[in-house]
């Protein structure tokens, strides 16, 4: 009986797994062929990126908040480590490897071990707190985070590359040419993102968290999150999982980061704020907190949303807004939900109360 | 001297952060909620104040009663309309609705008043004291905003630990079954933390405007997460903490702006932030609660 229950788990998970694999891929397919038939507007291309990009970053965010339980409010500094350290990347490569992709993908790999870097520097002192005030921070850190990319110089001249920290404008020789400006931010980036990467990219995302998730690993994790003192006096090594977790959740959220970095010609660092790390923060919350699929749809519609209530001008947020806080209290407000199933009941009539007399 | 005026300077600001985290302590300590919203509420009373003062040219007195009376009405709505729903759910649900209010105010904010910058008026007449020649300068706002919220905290102190509703508040933020089981008002006790939180949110905000006098829709924010960090870094619940955290950012802000750096303030705040949070993991004035297993 036990071992049937077991691979009836087994097989629900993995039938989970190969649903978001082939929504993903689907999604892929659908919107390549309308691209190739030409049939999108120039400003859905546009989309197609950053909404790549926004779904690494909630399912990489999801590991941390909804499968560690770990509240962090400053994933996008990770992400702005990512998008500067793979613009540098990228311009350094210049000669030396001509081929776009191949490029590009140096510049995205490049940018998420160094993000996982800092998110290991960051987690040893950090992962001793827990709860509100690992959140406040992680909030913090993605501050102090984006204040140093803010102030952070690099060029090339002809003596070679030059990179500074300072207050003031490092000097080159003449001829150089700046890389990342301070706080005017990266300029001049050579737009080498494409579609089809932001694809690899999400599958990628994908298969890195769905197999941490599904592994020993993931069990343990997910141990932690349940019960700490439980799964601590069971031998599990809480510090040890939980600092995995938010390194693996650095490297992908580096990894995004430098794929957004390079889909447009200058970015600055204050858009790594405080503002884009909630704004993931709620693009997992609303998705499912621990259900990797809910992150990705939910990252697309929300958002495709704001953009599509474009032609509302000055009400599209607080549309937004409003739309956020009515779908919080529909999911969660036991009130609500009752008042929901009442009328889903009415609705549904005889066809529920079989599946329930069915069930008994 | 310029230390003592940076001393000045850095305890001014910081008495109007702590404003501000005494609301985020009080709401954090009672209903277990990050209200991110709050900064937003400030934003609103400064509004508010900037309109009744310039539009309706009443004097500056009556327009921070009417402030803290929009605020309070305001936050008692909020707080009715969105979090109360939600009550017992887990804390990232109240977050994200607390997030989304923070933008319905921006916004609507944004609407009414347009995103362009309002010269607010300072709500102080008197004139500037000078000390030792000049070389010290105290504003007719650095004393308000000292004497204000020095008030406000013994006030608070008073209230939380003579009156019966602030003794109701305390029993919530200790153990919310137990006191519901002796007779209180849950529900109600929790609304007044927001009438109150949001009434001081207002004064803060018509403060802090009088100092800084641009105000935008997005004004409350930045003060807003600082105050969270001053009230975290006091020690999140207490009240004489959330005082010390504001004043001793206010100081390390202002000091690490003139002697070190000021590109990278932020940087250097939120650091001590940390240092601080990793020594003293519950906070300068906190209770470390012991976890039962």
């Amino acid at each position: 009986m036990k071992t049937k229950m077991n691979t009836l788990l087994k097989n629900k998970n993995a039938r989970t797994n190969a649903l978001t694999y082939l929504v993903v891929i689907a999604a892929f397919l659908v919107t390549q062929y309308l691209y190739s038939a030409d049939a999108l507007s120039s400003s859905v291309k546009g989309y197609l990126i950053p909404i790549c990009v926004y779904i690494s970053l909630a399912v990489s965010l999801n590991l941390l908040v909804g499968i560690c339980g770990e509240l962090s409010l400053g994933h996008a500094g990770f992400m702005g480590i990512g998008a500067f350290s793979g613009i540098v990347i990228a311009a350094l490569l210049k000669d030396t490897i001509p081929n776009d992709a191949l490029r590009l993908l140096c510049a995205m790999f490049g940018g998420g071990i160094l993000a996982g870097a800092v998110g290991f520097v960051i987690g040893v002192p950090v992962l001793r707190l827990r709860g509100d005030y690992l959140a406040i921070v992680t909030l913090a850190f993605g501050e102090i985070l984006k204040n140093i990319i803010g102030n952070t110089y690099a060029g090339i001249d002809e003596s070679g590359f030059h990179m500074a920290i300072s207050t003031t404008k490092m000097p080159l020789e003449t001829g150089g040419k700046y890389i990342i400006n301070g706080p005017l931010g990266a300029t001049g980036i050579q737009k080498i993102a494409t579609f089809p990467m932001g694809f690899v990219l999400v599958l990628f995302t994908l298969f890195v968290v769905l197999n941490l998730i599904n592994s020993k690993e993931g069990r343990a994790i997910k141990a932690v999150r349940d019960n700490r003192i439980a799964a601590e006096s069971v031998g599990i090594n809480v510090t040890a999982f939980r600092m995995k977790a938010f390194v693996v959740s650095a490297f992908l959220a580096g990894m995004a980061g430098a794929l957004f970095g390079l889909n447009y010609s200058s970015v600055t660092a204050s858009k790594f704020n405080f503002n884009t790390s909630i704004n993931i923060l709620v693009f997992v919350v609303l998705g499912g907190m621990g259900n990797i699929l809910g992150s990705v749809i939910s990252a697309t519609l929300l958002y495709v949303l704001p953009e599509a209530l474009r032609s509302l001008q000055d009400y599209r947020m607080i549309l937004y807004a409003i739309v956020l806080i009515v779908v919080m209290l529909c999911t969660w407000s036991p009130k609500v939900k009752e008042y929901l199933s009442v009328i889903g009941d009415k609705l549904g009539g005889l066809r529920k109360k079989k599946e329930v007399g069915s069930h008994e | 001297m310029q230390i003592i005026q940076y001393l000045i300077n850095g305890i001014s600001i910081g008495a109007v952060y702590a404003i501000i985290a005494l609301g985020y302590t009080m709401v954090y300590g009672i209903a277990k909620m990050l209200n991110f919203a709050h900064g937003d509420v400030i934003m609103v009373g400064a509004y508010i104040s900037f309109c009744v003062t310039n539009y309706l040219g009443l004097p500056s007195a009556v327009s921070v009663v009417a402030a803290v009376v929009v605020c309070t009405v305001l936050g008692i709505t909020i707080e009715g309309l969105a979090y109360k729903p939600l009550r017992g759910t887990p804390g990232l649900a109240v977050l994200i609705t607390a997030i989304g209010v923070s933008y319905f105010l921006q916004n609507a904010a944004q609407l009414i008043w347009s995103s362009s910058p309002k010269n607010f008026t300072s709500i102080v007449t008197m004139d500037p004291i000078s000390l030792m020649d000049g070389q010290l300068v105290i504003t007719g706002e650095v004393l308000l905003t000292v004497c204000v919220s020095v008030a406000v905290m013994v006030g608070l102190t008073f209230f939380t630990s003579k009156t019966r509703t602030g003794k109701a508040m305390r029993a919530v933020s200790e153990d919310r079954d137990a006191a519901q089981l002796m007779g209180i008002n849950v529900n109600r006790t929790i609304s007044t933390t927001f009438a109150i939180g949001s009434a001081l949110a207002a004064i803060a905000g018509v403060l802090l405007c009088s100092t800084v006098p641009t105000l935008m829709p997005t004004t409350g924010s930045m003060p807003g997460i600082r105050a969270f960090t001053a009230a975290v870094f006091g020690g999140i619940g207490s009240i004489p903490g959330a005082m010390l955290g504001g004043v001793l950012l206010g100081i390390i802000e202002t000091f690490s702006k003139a002697y070190l750096s000021t590109q990278f303030s932020d940087a250097i705040v939120f650091s001590v932030l940390i240092i601080i949070l990793l020594v003293k993991p519950a906070g300068l004035l906190g209770k470390q609660v012991q976890e039962k297993v």
